[in-house]
């Protein structure tokens, strides 16, 4: 121990303790509304699961939520799908070509605005340019309105983690002869897979319980469509919406409704474990 | 310090005999090259020859350019922007910075290895494969057999062929620098640089290493960057010492450490700057 304790540490040690205090207490409050948020839809949502609900489709009464469920997966994939390759290619250039440039810059700037607009002008500018000219929602719609929120996430996320695999790799590939596509490809890809993995699955989970860009594109619906994209496709958040809203006089769509609300948490939360996991393999 | 002094001892039988070496042709040949970074004025007009078959050792104190000189043999400078050069780096009698020269190529032929190790994300295997299947179609079979050539010439294959499949970043500091050597002998290239390839391992890694170098000048031109003067003295033929860009002087190891012409050289090899 050391006994030369000057009033200047003991002043430190103080401070220390009260951040470290603050600092608990503010754990204490976001758990609190996470464990109340959860608290609350198994109350009320676990009820309403059991296997009819993924098997039967949304009715005015009764019934399930197997088309919603199934919808929103099937649009969530696709928009996966078309942002991972428009992400993944765009967030390369960025890291790999683009530097410092000016078009860079611009890039940059651009994708950090889209990456926090609010998602209501997203389906808003989708419903514009796509659903008005075609004249009818659909799942297209739908998908891109989504791909639109997870691009700049995968952008955001490939061009954080190519950024991380050092220089000095694709220094010691480019002495092999290496061209530079060769390096990107082989070397610095297969450095950072786990960390671009992680950001797509975690843009999958926030698309996955996106409402509002689907309002205006996808609509929603009460029958069962499982591949036809270019009419109105069911999903989950917008059926969780308008069963508590403007059904709320139906109990069975409400409690359907919560065990809906269930559903998809333990979905993103289970996507957010792997994602963990994946990033957690990396290092 | 005490253990290369050990080391010294141990190894100093193996290094170069001026008297029974012959006078060999230049495989490198630098002439009057200059290289800036942006304004400044990193390399001021080199000229010197590099025997082929030998070990050339570059010493100076840290900023010298020693680093910048040899990433220029290679061009791996063009990676960059902002870097310019003057002057002429002739490999076999061409121009490396002739405009037809294709680049991969070149760095085909001169292979490099970095002060840090720098194993791909892969596994041991498709590391020493990396550069081989660049230019080479080659059979799995045969594939096998170059990896394990290349990595029983890097005196590695004995620690790592149970290990092939494991990933290269898996291994020992002594061990990576090892596969990044292997590495860049698969590909069977006519020069090899090495930008202080020791300087980031102990002392056990750095003998096996300096062995290593004794064993490949017999196939390899080997060009070396150091700090450590011991080292330079134990395993190069011909010594550069560079100071403040200037290539100050240049010739046989034993007469740069025993007989410097430049008073500049003695002092640095004595210990009163750098």
């Amino acid at each position: 121990m050391n006994t030369n304790v000057t009033p200047l540490y003991r002043r430190r040690k103080r401070i220390n303790q009260l951040i470290m205090m603050l600092c608990q207490l503010a754990t204490v409050i976001g758990f609190v509304f996470l464990f109340a948020i959860l608290f609350t839809l198994v109350t009320k949502g676990l009820s309403a699961i059991s296997p009819s609900i993924f098997i039967e489709r949304t009715r005015m009464s009764g019934g399930g939520l197997g088309n919603a469920i199934w919808g929103t997966f099937l649009m969530t994939c696709v928009a996966t799908v078309l942002g991972t390759i428009v992400g993944v290619a765009a967030g390369t250039w960025l890291a790999e070509y683009g530097g410092k440039g000016v078009m860079a810059k611009v890039i940059r700037f651009i994708n950090d605005i889209l990456l926090s607009a609010p998602s209501i002008i997203v389906g808003l500018f989708i419903y514009a340019v796509v659903v008005v000219p075609m004249g009818s929602f659909s799942g297209w719609a739908g998908v891109l309105s989504l791909t639109v929120i997870i691009v700049p996430v995968v952008i955001r996320s490939t061009e954080d983690m190519l950024r991380l695999i050092p220089n000095s790799l694709r220094e010691a590939a480019a002495a092999l002869g290496a061209h530079r596509w060769w390096i990107i490809v082989r070397v610095c890809y297969s450095g950072a897979r786990a960390g671009i993995l992680t950001g797509i699955l975690l843009g999958f989970a926030r698309i996955s319980g996106e409402t509002a860009p689907l309002l205006f594109t996808s609509l929603n619906s009460n029958q069962w469509n499982f591949f036809d994209l270019g009419s109105e496709m069911a999903n989950l958040p917008m059926t969780i919406y308008q069963n508590m809203t403007i059904n709320a006089f139906i109990p069975d769509l409400v409690a359907l409704a919560w065990g809906g609300a269930l559903i998809l948490t333990v979905a993103i939360l289970i996507l957010n474990i792997a994602a963990r996991y994946f990033s957690r393999q990396r290092s | 310090m005490t253990a290369d002094i050990h080391l010294n001892a141990k190894r100093d039988t193996g290094s170069a005999d001026p008297v029974s070496q012959p006078q060999a042709a230049p495989k490198l040949r630098v002439d009057d090259l200059s290289l800036y970074y942006g304004k400044f004025q990193a390399l001021k007009n080199i000229s010197m020859e590099i025997p082929e078959r030998q070990v050339t050792a570059f010493i100076g104190p840290s900023g010298c350019g020693k680093s910048t000189l040899i990433r220029c043999f290679n061009r791996i400078h063009d990676l960059y922007e902002g870097i310019r050069t003057e002057g002429q780096i002739l490999l076999d009698n061409h121009d490396i910075y002739d405009s037809g020269v294709d680049i991969n190529l070149l760095r085909s032929r001169v292979g490099m290895v970095f002060q840090k190790p720098t194993p791909f994300p892969m596994t041991v295997f498709d590391n020493v494969a990396f550069g081989i299947k660049l230019y080479e179609k080659l059979s799995s079979r045969e594939m096998e057999e170059r990896v394990e050539w290349a990595l029983r010439k890097a005196a590695l294959w004995e620690e790592v062929k149970d290990k092939l499949k494991q990933s290269g970043q898996a291994l020992s500091g002594g061990q990576q620098q090892r596969l990044c050597i292997a590495r860049t002998i698969a590909v069977k290239p006519e020069v090899i640089l090495l930008d202080e390839p020791t300087s980031a391992l102990d002392p056990i890694s750095t003998g096996y290493i300096e062995d290593l170098i004794n064993e490949l000048k017999r196939d390899y031109t080997i060009v070396i960057v150091t700090h450590n003067m011991q080292q330079a003295a134990r395993i190069s033929d011909v010594t550069a010492f560079m100071y403040l860009g200037n290539l100050i002087e240049c010739g046989d190891t034993t007469q740069i450490f025993t007989q410097p012409r430049e008073s500049r050289t003695e002092d640095y090899i004595t210990g009163r700057y750098g």
